[in-house]
């Protein structure tokens, strides 16, 4: 499945994943409470070798950052302009503890055990009468049409390629868009002959 | 909320999915921007499901980002996207969604092209950047001016992405009527 997991086995992985959630939201309310660039600084050294610890695939993922190096080059020339230099710097170095220590969370967990650590936070959907498995099904849905519509996409391209020559129209998408609900009324027709979304056990 | 419906959400989340994987597009006359059409699934999801399912749709997707889905265009996606000072955006999709959503149901009587047009470019651009801007000023430390002006290079691509929107409701609508849900 796609999606940004990096596999191995390290402590980070074996950690938690609902802890490892909790740390970051943690460490995200306090950092917005500091503006000294250095405190960020010895946080930046701490983040960086959490990835090291991953091995080099770990540190390979902190090209995530090139990025976002375009708009630090901006918010410089802003702050710079209005005489905040030094505030504009701890603002960068904050992003960047951010923006990596959220990324570390997903780097090292799988998604489904993503999913199974968020769950409980449906919970409460049940009090409204409706089931706290339905956004998991929604998730599922979407992981297998999103696949199947860039095949529908890529079909039509071609198509329209050796009509036309050129590649790529905004004309393909009206048939993509009506090929695709087409597509999902069938899915929600089998969906309910298997007994829908509750399923079948639950009744 | 019936089976068909859930199925319709999961349908618009993974459309504005595989709309983040089109490659972006850099149009010369506007500066050579780089616009890429995950924001037209956006406006799509809200013109065509209507506000509540519209805005369910991308919140599903931004669901399935912050779990560690690639699907933010350029191949992003992960909690990292929620730190950056984007997030102001992605917080915006969801509302932007709903509003255009509403205004599609309550200019029923309108012309088609037209109620799309103004629903998507309400909800899809003024929606979106009442919270983007916001967003980048305090993720950045910076005045509202200054992001405002920073994130106005990207307001013509998204024009362009009004447009096209509108079309497509447009023809869809002809093709398969019953599928534009918000007027149902």
């Amino acid at each position: 499945m796609i999606s940004m997991y990096l596999t191995g086995n390290s402590w980070l992985h074996r950690t938690p994943a609902g802890l490892k959630l909790l740390l970051v939201a943690v460490a995200s309310l306090l950092l917005f409470q500091v503006t000294s660039p250095w405190v960020f600084l010895p946080c930046l050294t701490v983040v960086v070798g959490l990835y090291a610890t991953l091995g080099r695939e770990g540190l390979a993922q902190l090209k995530l950052l090139r990025g976002l190096t375009v708009f630090f080059g901006i918010l410089l020339l802003l702050h710079w302009v209005s005489g905040t230099l030094l505030e504009g710097f701890a603002v960068i170095l904050r992003l960047i503890v951010l923006v990596l220590a959220a990324n570390l969370v997903s780097v090292t967990t799988r998604m489904d055990d993503m999913l199974e650590a968020v769950m409980p936070l449906f919970k409460p959907l049940e009090w409204f009468g409706y089931s706290a498995r339905k956004p998991a099904l929604g998730v599922a849905l979407v992981l297998r049409f999103a696949p199947h519509m860039m095949q529908i996409f890529s079909r039509l391209r071609e198509a329209y390629q050796s009509r036309s020559g050129s590649r790529n129209s905004w004309r393909l998408l009206p048939p993509l868009a009506i090929q695709c609900l087409r597509m999902s009324d069938n899915v929600a027709d089998a969906l309910r002959a298997r007994g829908g979304s509750e399923g079948l056990s639950d009744r | 909320m019936a089976d068909r419906s859930l199925v319709h959400i999961a349908f618009y989340a993974a459309l504005i999915a595989a709309l983040g994987l089109v490659p972006p597009v850099a149009i010369p006359f506007l500066g050579g921007v780089p616009i890429t059409a995950q924001t037209l699934g956006v406006m799509l999801a809200g013109v065509m499901l209507g506000p509540v399912r519209g805005a369910l749709a991308v919140l599903l997707f931004l669901f399935l980002v912050a779990l560690g889905a690639p699907f933010l265009a350029g191949g992003r996606g992960g909690l990292g996207v929620f730190a950056s000072p984007s997030v102001g955006f992605l917080i915006g999709w969801p509302v932007g969604a709903f509003v255009a959503g509403w205004i599609m149901q309550v200019t029923s009587r309108l012309n088609i092209l037209v109620a799309a047009g103004l629903s998507a470019a309400v909800g899809g651009i003024g929606v979106v950047y009442l919270f983007g801007i916001p967003g980048v000023a305090y993720m950045a430390n910076l005045s509202l001016e200054k992001a405002a002006l920073g994130s106005a290079i990207y307001i013509p691509g998204d024009l362009v992405k009004v447009v096209i929107t509108a079309l497509v409701v447009q023809t869809v609508a002809r093709g398969l009527p019953g599928a534009v849900l918000s007027r149902g």
